[in-house]
């Protein structure tokens, strides 16, 4: 969309595929030094080698290094890290993992509604049990603790709910949980025996002042040993957000605490199977957890990149919730973090009906409407979930702030006169066929 | 908390691989010698794996160049860089989204990367129509591979998905077939011609499925993993015969097909052969042809990318295919990019094609000089015989061990030849594959050998391996040396 890459690490991934490069007076010596660790771990120092299963052993080390920087000094185990081929890979595993039983005692695992669909795809797919949690709206999407007892009570009846999955911060919402937020899940968790999988790829996203991450671990860390020491939990982080966007390279990893030791064995013998993560973005991820220090040559060019990304995605989140809330009929939530809007619209019963004719989701005609008039391609709520009788459109906010003013400015345009299309009592011929009729209805010359 | 009955059982069916164990003891050695354990070796050598690149084989210098200049485009104007190299990376930076390796692509793959791969075929098969609609890319053939067994696996009891299975295969694809819930079906490979397909044995092998499941694919490798079998056009069209008889998808794995060095074969592919028997055959005959960069000149298995062609599927199950793919979105760009490299290298007159081809043959030649060097060498040890290979990475003698060493086996109930490969280890620091890791081979026991290796990790590893079994051959084994053995397992 745009973005540019961070150069340091194009630069540390460029020198290990191609070696030879760290003889070239091109490259600075922080780069290098991350090149040379990395390729020394590797077998044959070349990144065509398969790793192990669990990944590249000193980058698994930076991770964990990174974890317990970020957690002010919450200890990482390096032995508890497993690299992924992007965060999906870890998601799917784990959940393939963990889904048993036949019937009522088939594993049932909560996602949120509205969800990143890769969610509801494995549960489909694993023929798990579908529990569907919904985030308030009306409260800026937070999670409503007494909504996720009513879900897993419902559920209890005809299944087994064993994992619990939250995206913090959300997708495609957006929202920032508040440490209280996460207390209150996590000590339902403990509660309930629940296997808690916390999505976390967007943790360098929050651009709200009133907002910050969180890690569900360091919750966990402050709760106290009895949390600490019991309840499963696996985070998940990839190279494809934060500020870096090497959505290409799929490079992520996962932290598993208090797995039973046997249940590791078979997560390592099914991740064996796959052979290894892509070594690439291995090195990717070691680049993202193991950033040029202060006093580095590259850190302050690092900073100033990271910076600007940063900042202009915050930029590009307000700019966007403004321009949208403009709109009648449009209302957005504030973006607190990820990379998407995530309004809700309203749409007129007609609209509705002329959906339910051409058997699609309301939001789903809006959006090719919207595709169709503009050309400008946004995800329909349906796709995500929502509550019934709402209707959402996702788009990210990764257009620059120029294209965004424009793009946002057409969809403006669009959504007044589709209001206005379907807004009328009597039936209402379509735009085309309307100027059709006036041609035909005139007399004569 | 989750325990272990908590498992998936598919999971927890997925059988162990015995090189999971003698890879770790081979880790735990080299730890040891880390520590400053003395041992009768300076290190462990791995010959046990397809790992070109770990062994100490080079990657192609254009292949890395240009990837080095697609990860970091500053190097366009980097001079000493070859003018080609920074032209083919331009190139291919253009197709990708953003001009960055860094963008998703679509979930099958990017659609230049797919034609190239089309066009590539065409060349190969001498014209046989390839549409890049019908290649799907993929984080290495295996991940493909999963998918379609995945999509045929169905049924229950009787009627569960089986897919017949050649005897020995490669070590990966017993615990692959677990994980998709299918099962193994197998067929055992005629070891005294060379390890051939025998049709009477296929047929034997689906008559044993009677009851038990309900076979749907048969599964081949060409040129063999691990045998080394080169199959030649009547043996591919007996191959097709009896898949479409009994109405079995076609899985041929032929990431080997860029190394086949025996005298007066060549690699033929399956597609080719399909295409010129007759429309009753090449119209209907669902095959499933695989390829990667873990290919033995490009030895890239780090990288993670490979792809399958799809022929006379259904559109809708390709249609499924496209969807699983989209879960699945795990082909690193870079990976991408190395398979348009592997398709389209160098050409005479470009300014790479020198070193390109002066890296291919040194490749080449050494694996065939490898090949003829270890199979004379093993061939002269007693207990030791290796069919002539023609073709693949690896050599796969079978070994025919004292009775009492198979005792030996027997009372610490691991297979003689697993034995075999952890003293080995122990005593030489030599990691081989054991065959029984590959399926029961007819009861007897046989070694892997990668002779993908630089010509001197070869010279190594012989004279070590020679040493050991000719003692084992002329000793007998000591009782506490096996409690040791036990221990460290």
């Amino acid at each position: 969309m745009g973005q540019q890459p961070i150069t340091f690490l194009r630069q540390v991934v460029a020198l290990c595929c191609y070696p030879q490069l760290l003889e070239s007076p091109s490259f600075p010596e922080d780069a290098k030094q991350r090149a040379q660790r990395i390729l020394q771990d590797c077998g044959g120092q070349s990144l065509g080698s398969y790793s192990a299963s669990q990944g590249v052993e000193c980058i698994r080390q930076h991770v964990a290094d990174y974890i317990t920087q970020r957690d002010q000094g919450v200890p990482s185990d390096w032995n508890n890290i497993y690299l992924t081929t992007g965060a999906s890979d870890g998601i799917m595993s784990i959940l393939k993992l963990l889904v048993s039983g036949q019937d009522t005692c088939r594993t049932g695992v909560m996602i949120p509604i509205p969800q990143y669909p890769l969610y509801s795809a494995a549960i489909s797919e694993l023929e798990a049990v579908h529990i569907n949690y919904y985030l308030d709206e009306d409260n800026c999407w937070a999670l409503d603790i007494e909504e996720l007892q009513r879900a897993y009570l419902t559920a209890k009846q005809h299944c087994q709910p064993r994992v619990l999955c939250i995206i913090n911060p959300g997708n495609p919402t957006g929202q920032v949980q508040s440490k209280k937020c996460i207390e209150e899940v996590l000590h339902f968790a403990y509660e309930e025996n629940m296997f808690v999988m916390a999505d976390e790829v967007y943790q360098d996203n929050v651009y709200s002042s009133d907002c910050q991450f969180h890690s569900f671990k360091k919750v966990l860390y402050e709760m106290g040993p009895e949390y600490f020491n019991n309840v499963e939990l696996v985070s998940f982080h990839s190279t494809s957000k934060g500020y870096t966007g090497e959505c290409g390279f799929r490079g992520g990893y996962m932290e598993v605490l208090n797995m039973d030791p046997q249940v590791k064995v078979q997560l390592i013998k099914l991740l064996s199977v796959r052979l290894c993560p892509p070594v690439a973005g291995q090195a990717a991820m070691d680049v993202i957890v193991n950033p040029p220090k202060e006093h580095e040559p590259s850190y302050a060019q690092f900073t100033k990149e990271k910076s600007s990304v940063l900042d202009v995605l915050a930029h590009k989140a307000r700019l966007t919730e403004r321009i949208l809330n403009s709109v009648p009929g449009i209302k957005c939530n504030p973006v607190q973090g990820a990379m998407y809007a995530f309004p809700r619209i309203f749409i007129p019963p007609r609209a509705i009906q002329e959906a339910q004719a051409r058997s699609m989701a309301p939001d789903m005609l809006y959006c090719l409407k919207l595709l169709e008039e503009t050309g400008i391609c946004v995800v329909p709520g349906s796709g995500f979930g929502q509550r019934e009788g709402t209707y959402h459109f996702r788009m990210t906010v990764l257009p620059s702030p120029e294209k965004l003013k424009v793009l946002l400015g057409k969809l403006k345009d669009f959504h007044l006169c589709f209001l206005e299309e379907y807004s009328q009592e009597e039936p209402q011929l379509s735009r085309s066929s309307q100027h059709q009729h006036r041609e035909n209805s005139k007399p004569d010359a | 908390m989750t325990s272990l009955q908590n498992v998936n059982p598919r999971v927890r069916r997925i059988r162990v691989s015995p090189h999971t164990g003698l890879q770790s003891l081979a880790e735990h050695i080299t730890q040891e010698i880390a520590q400053g354990v003395q041992k009768p070796f300076k290190e462990v050598i791995d010959v046990s794996s397809g790992d070109p690149h770990k062994a100490g084989m080079k990657p192609i210098s254009f292949v890395r160049q240009v990837l080095a200049v697609c990860l970091h485009p500053e190097l366009l104007m980097n001079k000493t860089l070859p003018l080609e190299v920074r032209l083919r990376a331009q190139r291919l930076l253009e197709v990708c989204d953003g001009e960055s390796v860094g963008s998703y692509t679509n979930s099958s793959g990017l659609p230049h990367v797919k034609q190239s791969i089309a066009e590539f075929i065409m060349r190969r098969d001498v014209g046989v129509p390839s549409y890049a609609k019908d290649i799907f890319i993929s984080a290495g053939s295996q991940r493909a591979l999963v998918l379609i067994v995945k999509l045929l696996a169905s049924g229950q009891g009787e009627t569960w998905t089986g897919v017949l299975t050649p005897m020995p295969c490669p070590y990966t694809l017993p615990t692959l077939l677990d994980e998709a819930g299918v099962t193994l079906v197998p067929y055992q490979l005629m070891e005294e011609q060379g390890w051939a397909v025998d049709l009477d044995e296929l047929h034997r092998a689906l008559k044993t499925a009677q009851g038990r499941c309900s076979p749907k694919a048969i599964y081949i490798s060409n040129p063999g993993n691990p045998t080394g079998h080169v199959q030649d056009w009547k043996s591919i069209e007996e191959v097709i015969q009896f898949a479409a008889a009994e109405r079995l998808l076609l899985l041929v794995d032929e990431v080997y097909q860029d190394s086949v060095y025996g005298k007066g074969r060549d690699f033929i592919s399956y597609k080719r052969v399909l295409s010129e028997m007759g429309k009753e055959y090449s119209e209907t005959v669902e095959l499933v042809s695989l390829h990667s960069i873990s290919s033995a000149l490009m030895g890239e298995c780090g990288l993670r990318a490979g792809y399958m062609e799809l022929l006379n599927m259904d559109p809708e199950v390709m249609h499924l295919v496209d969807t699983m793919l989209c879960t699945d979105i795990s082909t690193p760009v870079t990976g991408q990019l190395a398979l348009d490299l592997m398709v389209n290298p160098p050409k005479p007159g470009d300014s790479s094609y020198d070193t390109y081809t002066q890296e291919i043959v040194f490749t080449r030649t050494t694996l065939s000089q490898n090949a003829q060097r270890a199979q004379e060498f093993l061939n002269d040890l007693p207990g030791m015989s290796s069919q002539p290979a023609m073709g693949g990475i690896y050599l796969f003698p079978r070994l025919d061990v004292p009775s009492k060493f198979l005792e030996q086996a027997k009372i610490l109930e691991v297979e003689a030849d697993v034995l075999y490969c952890q003293m080995l280890l122990e005593e030489e620091g030599v990691f081989l594959g054991a065959g029984s890791q590959y399926g029961e081979t007819a009861g007897n026991h046989h070694l892997r050998l990668c002779i993908l290796v630089p010509p001197d990790t070869l010279e190594q590893v012989l004279p070590r391996l020679a040493s050991f079994h000719l003692r084992l051959v002329d000793t007998n084994l000591h009782p506490d040396k096996s409690a040791g053995m036990r221990e460290i397992l």
